[in-house]
């Protein structure tokens, strides 16, 4: 007994501070959350449970459903942006261009900006308006002789939310050419000589020595863009405001949701929310897990 | 390899940490509570330009008439008032409320009267006469249910066009007689786009919704306009139905990239010939008279054509929480803002006239005795977009539903949109 209390005791004692805290802060707060959410609370007034309503309310609306479209596109679009770019100047740094302490600054800067800082900026560059009062981008690409290019960026309403990654890609790609170039970095040069001394072509090289090395990188690359993606709401706000139908998601329908009083059906998208996020990371802690046991 | 792993699992758990930690809140400073009279925290969104400059000569009042009070101020900045009225909502809910909030006089203050949040001071109307002083119609809309919560500290009118006349000789209009209704209006701006510049300038969704509304006001008139927040006027009628496609009509003569721009852009667009007309309310006279423009020469008003004789009405005003507060502060507050001195001075400072009727116009710039007259004249209405005719749930649906006609131009779609809100609304 006595033994067990010296074997797991400091153990527990380390932990708690953190475990308590998580377990309410976090935990106990999405628990209150999913409460909230099968009420019918408007402005802390509330008459009691509703069941699943909120939920089914929601995805009968198909301005919530068209938010959620548009998450997904975003989602796709800023994983797809940021891992090009991130992979494509990792690369080219990694076979040694010259002044690659100016370009790794150079893109990695414009993560060092905020959010909603580059949202004001890019608000005015996307600017909509096309031909003679064309401002912004539009006219930077009339400038250049593509105006043929020139769009209405975020106030589409079926690729609008495109535009909307853009400057987030912009911000983050140079993140992701950063885990890349430590992922690079981290590939021990014996292994590139004993392929090459195997009479492996250079693609071959790659295909079987560094992409399977890279492939954690890649792999946290995707959470941590995916799941900052899922969460967007800063950019969007900047750029268009928090009514603007055409780039609407679900965490913008939760502050429109929660400043019209509607508590329980703002906590109801935020459950929705944190069950995307984790459909996305859940499976990746579960692999990893399985992982580190098989060891 | 595990060690690659192990670290890439620790990013992104270090990810998620700061993430969910980032959020640092708004300070709010801590004032009320005391019953030894001391301090007034007075809760606004007034923090920056002509609002702080009014809010700054109102304390000076304040301070002159009540020496024992100390004013403390509460404001939160942003977001036209959105930020401070969730930062409010929960300092509410916790019980902890300021000693007096600013809100939207009208049909925004039913929230907090239903969630029993702000108390029936119309024994202080009678006590102070201020029945007498303020027009009958302004009390009327500031009633529900015999009782009066808030005193309001000036007025704004909403059904103001703003005209840049030069733009309009160029097109061959003369500046000097307003169209008199919507279809003069719209050949007029026919003609506008034919010379090449934007016939009516606009921004976001507010600034849509303000426009729908003066149209709604125009094509139904007064009384169906107001029974439409009451239910007595069916939303789905021939008649709504009209406005609504009158509305379409004329935000096809607008700048394209409408979603871009708040209001003072838009408003910028008279002022630097770019637009011809702008349909705003008439805080927009700070942004002229900023930029020395001058009232008749540099630029034009007149109601927006359909609504002459009606006054399309929003005001802020400050009520009397419920709750642990210096009671005799928020009435020391009350009365400062209800008097003669007080309202002079923040709205001199602020661009808006007084909700007293009992003053002297001709202390006023030029616009604002315009707008004097026709306040103590005209029949008042309740503004949409501000506040006044609705809660704030129903403004936020017909919100989300101009926004979307914004973006996919289905009036159809529009027209059933804001028929659903009002039918969820009104049963509610």
């Amino acid at each position: 007994m006595r033994n067990k209390l010296h074997r797991w005791g400091p153990p527990i004692l380390l932990i708690a501070p953190s475990a308590v805290l998580i377990g309410v802060f976090v935990y106990g707060l999405i628990g209150v959350n999913f409460n909230t959410s099968l009420t019918d609370n408007i402005r802390g007034q509330t008459t009691g449970y509703v069941g699943l309503e909120n939920y089914t309310t929601l995805f009968s609306d198909d301005t919530f459903m068209y938010s959620l479209r548009n998450l997904a596109i975003y989602t796709l679009a800023f994983l797809a942006g940021t891992l090009f770019f991130g992979f494509l100047w990792a690369w080219l740094l990694e076979r040694g261009v010259r002044g690659e302490g100016i370009f790794r600054t150079v893109y990695l800067f414009p993560m060092a900006v905020s959010f909603v800082a580059s949202g004001v900026v890019w608000r005015w560059l996307l600017n909509s308006n096309t031909g003679d009062s064309a401002s912004g981008l539009n006219r930077g690409l009339d400038m250049i002789g593509l105006g043929f290019l020139q769009n209405s960026w975020w106030t589409d309403e079926t690729w609008g939310i495109f535009a909307i990654a853009v400057p987030a890609i912009w911000q983050l790609s140079g993140y992701i050419m950063a885990l890349f170039l430590a992922g690079f970095r981290g590939i021990p040069e014996e292994l590139r000589e004993a392929a090459r001394m195997d009479g492996a072509s250079e693609w071959k090289l790659y295909r079987h020595v560094i992409f399977p090395q890279l492939s954690p990188v890649a792999l946290s690359a995707i959470i941590i863009i995916g799941h900052m993606s899922l969460k967007v709401f800063d950019l969007i706000m900047a750029i268009a405001g928090q009514t603007n139908y055409t780039t609407q998601v679900p965490a913008t329908q939760m502050w429109i949701a929660f400043t019209r009083g509607e508590y329980s059906v703002a906590a109801a998208i935020g459950t929705i929310m944190l069950l995307v996020v984790a459909v996305m990371i859940v499976p990746y802690l579960v692999h990893n897990y399985r992982a580190e046991r098989n060891r | 390899m595990r060690r690659t792993q192990a670290i890439a699992a620790l990013a992104v758990v270090g990810l998620t940490l700061s993430a969910c930690g980032s959020d640092d809140g708004e300070s709010t400073s801590g004032g009320g509570g005391g019953e030894s009279g001391g301090e007034v925290e007075v809760f606004t969104w007034w923090a920056q330009g002509s609002e702080k400059a009014g809010l700054d000569a109102l304390v000076k009042v304040f301070e002159e008439q009540n020496p024992d009070f100390t004013f403390v101020n509460g404001a939160v900045a942003g977001g036209a008032g959105s930020n401070a009225k969730n930062v409010l909502q929960s300092r509410l809910q916790t019980n902890d409320p300021p000693e007096t909030f600013q809100a939207h006089a009208g049909a925004e203050l039913t929230d907090y009267i239903e969630a029993n949040q702000v108390q029936d001071i119309s024994a202080m109307y009678e006590e102070n006469g201020w029945n007498e002083v303020f027009p009958q119609d302004l009390l009327d809309l500031l009633t529900v249910d015999d009782a009066i919560y808030s005193v309001p500290s000036n007025i704004h009118r909403a059904n103001v066009v703003w005209a840049n006349p030069s733009v309009l000789q160029k097109a061959g209009i003369d500046p000097s007689t307003p169209p008199a209704s919507m279809d003069d209006w719209i050949a007029q701006l026919e003609k506008l786009k034919a010379s090449g510049v934007t016939p009516l300038s606009i921004g976001m969704d507010w600034t849509q919704v303000h426009l729908l509304e003066t149209v709604l006001l125009a094509e139904l008139g007064a009384d169906a306009y107001t029974g439409l927040w009451d239910g007595s006027t069916d939303w789905a009628s021939s008649e709504v139905g009209a406005a609504v496609d009158t509305y379409a009509q004329l935000l096809s003569f607008t700048n394209t990239d409408r979603q871009n721009l708040d209001w003072p852009d838009a408003t910028q667009q008279i002022i630097d010939g770019k637009a011809a007309y702008n349909v705003m309310g008439d805080w927009a006279e700070a942004a002229f008279q900023e930029q020395n423009q001058k009232f008749g020469t540099d630029y034009v008003t007149f109601p927006v054509p359909g609504t002459d004789g009606t006054f399309d009405f929003l005001a802020d005003s400050f009520t009397l929480p419920v709750g642990d507060i210096n009671t005799a502060g928020t009435e020391a507050w009350l009365q400062t803002i209800a008097s003669p001195e007080g309202q002079k001075a923040f709205n001199l400072a602020k661009g808006s006239i007084p909700a007293r009727t009992d003053v002297d116009a001709s202390e006023y710039p030029p616009y604002q005795q315009t707008a004097i007259e026709s306040f103590a004249n005209d029949t008042i209405v309740p503004s949409l977009a501000h506040g006044a005719a609705t809660p704030v749930a129903w403004l936020g649906e017909i919100t989300a539903a101009v926004s979307k006609f914004s973006a996919d131009g289905d009036v159809e779609g529009l027209k059933s949109g804001l028929v659903d809100a009002a039918e969820k609304n009104l049963e509610s």
